[in-house]
C-alpha cells in the first residue's frame, strides 16, 4: 500500500515541467495544454461523443504520473515482452522510461527513436507532424492532458522510398498501481515508403493503471503504413488511444486495434484522407468479457476526390461487457467519387451483455458510393447444432463460431507473422473464457 | 359558374398547389408571442376545463426552462424566434358538419386542395383545420352508429373526457422536449379519434391541416385510441403558402393500440419553404398490436420529425416508412424511434432521401432494446439519392441491444442516379429531365406503394414538381 504521507500527487493537479532540453516551441504547447487540460471540464453524458458511455471513467484525479519502476519490475515486463520474433526494432517501455531498445535490423536511413531523443535530434519533423490534429471526437481535454506530461514512444521516420520489412515492435508497460503512462506514436512515412509498426499496452499485473496514449500517422505521397495496436492492459486498468491519420496522394494506412484488456477501453480513430487515390483501412477487434466497457469513436474524413476507406469493427461480446461504436464517415463538397464503407458487427454472447451503435454518414459530394452497416445478434442455433452434431462440445463450437466471425478482420493483416501474434492474443484471452 | 373568388385565384399556377392565400378574418388572434397571459386567453377562448389550463401552464414552464437541441440538432433552430409568431387565430365559428356552411375562402382553399372531392370518392371522414381551428368535420353516419368518434381535439376533451383524459399526454409526456412542451401550452385544433372494440373502419379517415396567415404556430394536437381488435387508417396533409416570413407547425400525435388493434398513420406534407416543421409522433403499441407510420415530408424549411412506437405489449409490431425529399433551401431531418419493451416485438424501418440542389436530407434512428427481453427484431435500411453535386445527406442511428436473444440490423447506403441508366432512358427518347424524374420515381416506388392509391398518385406528382429544372 502506498503510504498516503507521501503517495504522489494526482495528475489533475500537476502541473507539468518540460525538461529544459527539448526545444521552445515543445515547452510552450505543453504549457498550454496543460492550460487547455485544466480549463476544459470532463464532458458530461449530453455530450453525443460520450452518448452511451462516462467520461468520467477516465477522470484523472484517480492517477498520479508514473514514476520509473523498481529494477524487479523491468526485469519482470522485458522478460513477459514476447511478441514478433524479427523485427526491425524493438523498444520496451516500463512506466514511460525505456528500458531496452533494439534498432540495428532498421534500414539505412530510417530514424526509429523515442519522442524525448526525436525533439531533440529532429525537431523540425516533429513539430511538422506531433498531434496537428484536433481531438475532434470527444477527448479534448485528455489529449491536452497526453500533451502536457508526454516524454515516452517513438518517432518513425522512413525517408522516400525505403520499405522497413519487419515490423518494429514497442512494448508499454505500467507497473505501478494507479500509475498514468503518456505513450505517443508518430510515424512519417516518406514518398513511396513502407513501415509497419505495432503497440503493446499491457500492465504488471492485476492494477489499477491508466494508459492514455496519442498516436499520428503521416503518409506522404505513395507511401504506406500499417499500425496495430493490441491493448492487453489489466482488467483493472484504463485505456485511452487516440489517432489520427493523414493519407495523402495514394498513400495506404490500415490500422488494426485489438481491444482485451483494460475495465474501460476508449479509443478516438480519426482518418484524413487528404490527397487523391489515398486509401485507410481501419479495423478492430473486441473481446470484453466480464464488465469490460469497450468504446470506440472513428471518423473517416474524406476531403480529396477519389479517395477510399474502410471499416470494419467486430465484437464479440461477453458477461455483463458494454460495446459502444460511433462511427461517421464525413465526404466533403468536392471530393467526388468517395468510396467508404463503414461496418460494425456485435456477436452477443450474453443475457446481459449490450452493444449500442451509431454509424453516421455526411455526404456532401457527387458520384459518392458509401455504405454503412451495423449488426447485433447471438450465435445461430444452426450454426451451433451443425457443429455440434459433428461431435464438438457446446463451448469449443461456440469458440469456433466467435473465431469464425473474427476471421475476416484478421484475413486484411497481410504481414503473416503479425497475424499470427495477434490470432495468438485472441487465442488466449478465448482460452480463459468458460 | 365563375365567382369572383375565381378570378382571384385563377392566375395561379396549377404547380404551386399550396401557394394561395386568403385575407384574414380572426375573430380571436392572441397576439404575437408565448406568455401565461397567451394560454390564459387560448384556454378562455376555448372554454377549457380547470385541468387543461394548468396542464398548459404548467407546459410553458417546461417549454420556457428547457434549452434548444443544438447540440446534436441543427443550428437553424436559433433562428426561431418565438416572439415573431402568433399563437391562436381563430374566427370563433363551431366547426361545419355540411360542406355548404363552411365559409367561402375556406372552402374555396380546401376545394383547391381537392378534400370535398376526396371525401365523396372514398374516405369515411373528413376533418379539415385552418390556422388553429377545425372548419368542417365530418364522420359518415354508419361509422357513427358504430361508436366511432371522429372529432377535434377540444370537443373530444369537452364530450368524451373518461376516454381522452387517460390518455392524452401519456404517449407524448409534456417534458419530452422542448416543442411537445410548446404544444401543450398552445395546442388548439387537430383531431381526436376511438374506434371501439372490434371495429375494423374499412375507409380512411383524413384530416387536412392548412396555415393561412403569416407569422402564425399551428399547433395541432392528435390523440387516436384504437380499443381492442380494432383497425383504422388515419391520413393526413398539410400545406401553408409561401409568406415572407417563416412559419411553424409544432404537431404532438400521440396513438394508442390496444391489445390486438391496428393503426396506420399516413402522412403527406408539402410545406412551402420557410416553414419550421417541428413535430413529435409517437404510438404506444399493446399486445399483438401494430402501429405503422407512412411518412412523406416534402417542403418545408426545417423539418425535424421522428415518428416512434413503444411496443410495450408482447408480439408487437412497429413499422416506419419514410420518403424526404429536399430541395435547396430545405433540411428533411427526419427518422424513425422504436422502443421495445416486450418479448417477440419486432420494428421495421425503411428510410429514402432524395436530395436536390443544395437540399440536406438526414437520417436520425433510434433503436433500443433494454435487458431482460427474448426474442426483439428490428430491422432499418436508410438509402439516399443525391440528384446534385451540392446536395447532401446524413445519416445518424443509434443502435442499443442488450442481451443475446434479439437480432438488429441497419444498413445504409448513398447513391445517385446511374449515368448508364440516364444514357439507356435518352437512347429512348426521354429528356434527361424525364429520366431522372423517372429514376427517382423508380427509387422510392416501393415505398410509395404503401400510401393509400389517390395519396401515391398525388405524390409522384409533387416529385416530379420538385425535380423540374433540377437537372440540364
Amino acid at each position: 500500500m502506498p503510504d498516503t504521507l507521501t503517495a504522489p500527487a494526482s495528475l489533475a493537479t500537476t502541473a507539468p515541467t518540460p525538461s529544459a532540453d527539448l526545444p521552445q516551441w515543445f515547452a510552450e504547447r505543453a504549457t498550454t495544454a496543460w492550460t487547455t487540460f485544466d480549463s476544459l471540464p470532463i464532458p458530461g453524458i449530453k455530450d453525443e461523443h460520450w452518448r452511451y458511455s462516462n467520461a468520467k471513467r477516465l477522470d484523472p484525479a484517480a492517477f498520479h504520473r508514473a514514476t520509473p519502476a523498481p529494477e524487479s519490475a523491468e526485469a519482470e515486463a522485458v522478460a513477459s515482452s514476447i511478441g514478433l520474433s524479427d523485427t526491425a526494432a524493438r523498444l520496451i517501455f516500463v512506466n514511460d522510461q525505456l528500458v531496452q531498445s533494439d534498432t540495428h535490423a532498421l534500414p539505412e536511413g530510417v530514424i526509429c527513436e523515442t519522442l524525448t531523443d526525436a525533439l531533440i535530434k529532429h525537431p523540425e519533423v516533429v513539430q511538422q507532424h506531433f498531434m496537428q490534429r484536433e481531438a475532434a471526437l470527444g477527448s479534448a481535454k485528455f489529449a491536452a492532458l497526453h500533451l502536457a506530461h508526454v516524454q515516452a514512444g517513438i518517432v518513425v521516420i522512413v525517408p522516400k522510398n525505403v520499405v522497413v520489412e519487419n515490423p518494429i515492435e514497442v512494448f508499454h508497460w505500467v507497473a505501478t498501481e494507479n500509475a498514468a503512462i503518456f505513450p505517443h506514436t508518430l510515424i512519417v512515412a516518406g514518398d513511396n515508403a513502407s513501415v509497419t509498426v505495432v503497440d503493446h499496452y499491457r500492465t504488471l499485473g492485476e492494477i489499477p493503471a491508466f494508459s492514455c496514449a496519442v498516436a499520428d500517422f503521416v503518409a506522404q505521397p505513395g507511401g504506406r503504413i500499417t499500425y496495430a495496436h493490441c491493448q492487453e492492459l489489466g482488467n483493472a486498468a484504463t485505456a485511452l488511444h487516440l489517432s489520427s491519420t493523414s493519407a495523402h496522394r495514394d498513400s495506404q494506412i490500415k490500422s488494426f486495434q485489438v481491444q482485451l484488456g483494460a475495465a474501460f477501453s476508449r479509443s478516438e480513430s480519426i482518418s484524413d484522407l487528404l490527397g487523391q487515390g489515398s486509401r485507410s483501412d481501419m479495423i478492430s477487434i473486441s473481446l470484453p468479457t466480464a464488465s469490460q466497457v469497450v468504446d470506440q469513436r472513428t471518423l473517416q474524413h474524406h476531403a480529396a476526390p477519389h479517395t477510399g476507406s474502410d471499416l470494419l469493427y467486430k465484437n464479440a461480446l461477453y458477461d455483463t461487457s458494454r460495446t459502444i461504436f460511433a462511427g461517421l464517415i464525413t465526404v466533403d463538397e468536392g471530393a467526388h467519387f468517395t468510396d467508404a464503407y463503414q461496418t460494425c458487427r456485435n456477436l452477443i454472447n450474453s443475457e446481459e451483455a449490450e452493444a449500442n451503435s451509431m454509424p453516421g454518414l455526411e455526404i456532401n459530394a457527387d458520384q459518392v458510393k458509401c455504405s454503412h452497416g451495423s449488426t447485433s445478434s447471438p450465435v445461430s442455433d444452426e450454426e451451433l447444432f451443425y457443429l455440434k452434431a459433428r461431435g464438438i462440445n457446446d463451448h469449443d463450437s461456440r469458440k469456433l463460431i466467435v473465431q469464425g466471425f473474427l476471421e475476416d478482420t484478421l484475413s486484411r493483416l497481410d504481414h503473416e507473422p503479425l497475424r499470427h501474434l495477434i490470432e495468438q492474443r485472441i487465442e488466449s484471452k478465448l482460452a480463459s473464457i468458460a | 359558374m365563375v365567382t369572383a373568388l375565381d378570378n382571384d385565384i385563377t392566375d395561379i399556377k396549377a404547380d404551386n398547389i399550396g401557394d394561395f392565400t386568403f385575407p384574414e378574418r380572426n375573430k380571436f388572434d392572441a397576439g404575437f408571442g408565448v406568455s401565461p397571459r397567451t394560454v390564459d386567453y387560448i384556454s378562455d377562448v376555448k372554454n377549457d376545463p380547470d385541468w387543461i389550463r394548468e396542464f398548459r401552464h404548467k407546459a410553458l414552464e417546461i417549454f420556457n426552462s428547457k434549452p434548444m437541441p443544438t447540440h446534436w440538432a441543427t443550428k437553424d433552430l436559433d433562428n426561431i424566434h418565438f416572439e415573431e409568431f402568433r399563437y391562436y387565430l381563430s374566427d370563433g365559428q363551431k366547426p361545419k358538419r355540411s360542406w355548404d356552411e363552411v365559409p367561402e375562402d375556406v372552402k374555396r382553399t380546401f376545394e383547391r386542395l381537392g378534400i370535398p372531392e376526396q371525401e365523396r370518392k372514398f374516405l369515411a371522414g373528413v376533418e379539415a383545420q385552418y390556422d388553429s381551428e377545425a372548419a368542417y368535420s365530418n364522420v359518415k353516419k354508419v361509422l357513427e352508429d358504430q361508436g366511432v368518434i371522429f372529432v377535434n381535439s377540444t370537443e373530444g376533451l369537452h364530450k368524451y373526457p373518461e376516454i381522452f383524459r387517460p390518455w392524452f399526454g401519456k404517449v407524448i409526456p409534456t417534458s419530452d422536449n422542448k416543442f411537445s412542451a410548446l404544444n401543450s401550452a398552445v395546442f388548439s385544433g387537430g383531431s381526436f379519434i376511438y374506434v371501439p372494440k372490434g371495429v375494423k373502419v374499412s375507409h380512411p379517415l383524413q384530416a387536412y391541416f392548412r396555415i393561412n396567415s403569416e407569422q402564425f404556430g399551428q399547433f395541432e394536437r392528435t390523440l387516436i385510441i384504437a380499443d381492442e381488435g380494432s383497425e383504422i387508417m388515419y391520413m393526413e396533409g398539410c400545406t401553408a403558402p409561401k409568406f415572407e416570413t417563416s412559419t411553424l407547425h409544432s404537431a404532438v400525435v400521440e396513438l394508442v393500440a390496444m391489445k390486438g388493434a391496428k393503426i396506420q398513420y399516413v402522412t403527406v406534407q408539402n410545406w412551402s419553404s420557410n416553414v419550421f416543421n417541428l413535430v413529435t409522433k409517437r404510438g404506444i403499441a399493446h399486445e399483438d398490436a401494430e402501429v405503422r407510420w407512412i411518412d412523406c415530408n416534402i417542403g418545408s424549411r426545417l423539418t425535424m420529425k421522428y415518428p416512434g412506437v413503444i411496443m410495450k405489449g408482447k408480439r408487437a409490431r412497429g413499422e416506419v416508412i419514410s420518403i424526404a425529399l429536399a430541395n435547396s433551401g430545405q433540411h428533411q431531418d427526419t427518422g424513425a424511434k422504436m422502443i421495445h419493451l416486450a418479448d417477440d416485438t419486432t420494428s421495421n424501418v425503411v428510410w429514402k432521401s432524395i436530395s436536390i440542389g443544395e437540399g440536406r436530407s438526414t437520417y436520425r434512428g433510434q433503436v433500443h432494446i433494454p435487458k431482460h427481453l427474448k426474442g426483439c427484431k428490428n430491422n432499418t435500411e436508410c438509402d439516399a439519392l443525391l440528384i446534385n453535386s451540392s446536395s447532401r445527406t446524413d445519416t445518424y442511428p443509434a443502435i442499443s441491444v442488450k442481451g443475446n436473444k434479439h437480432a438488429t440490423q441497419h444498413e445504409a447506403s448513398v447513391s445517385q442516379v446511374s449515368e448508364d441508366q440516364i444514357f439507356y432512358l435518352m437512347q429512348r427518347g426521354l429528356t434527361e429531365a424525364e429520366a431522372m424524374s423517372l429514376s427517382v420515381n423508380g427509387f422510392i416506388n416501393d415505398l410509395v406503394k404503401e400510401f393509400p392509391m389517390e395519396y401515391s398518385v398525388e405524390l409522384k406528382r409533387l416529385i416530379d414538381l420538385e425535380m423540374e429544372g433540377s437537372v440540364g
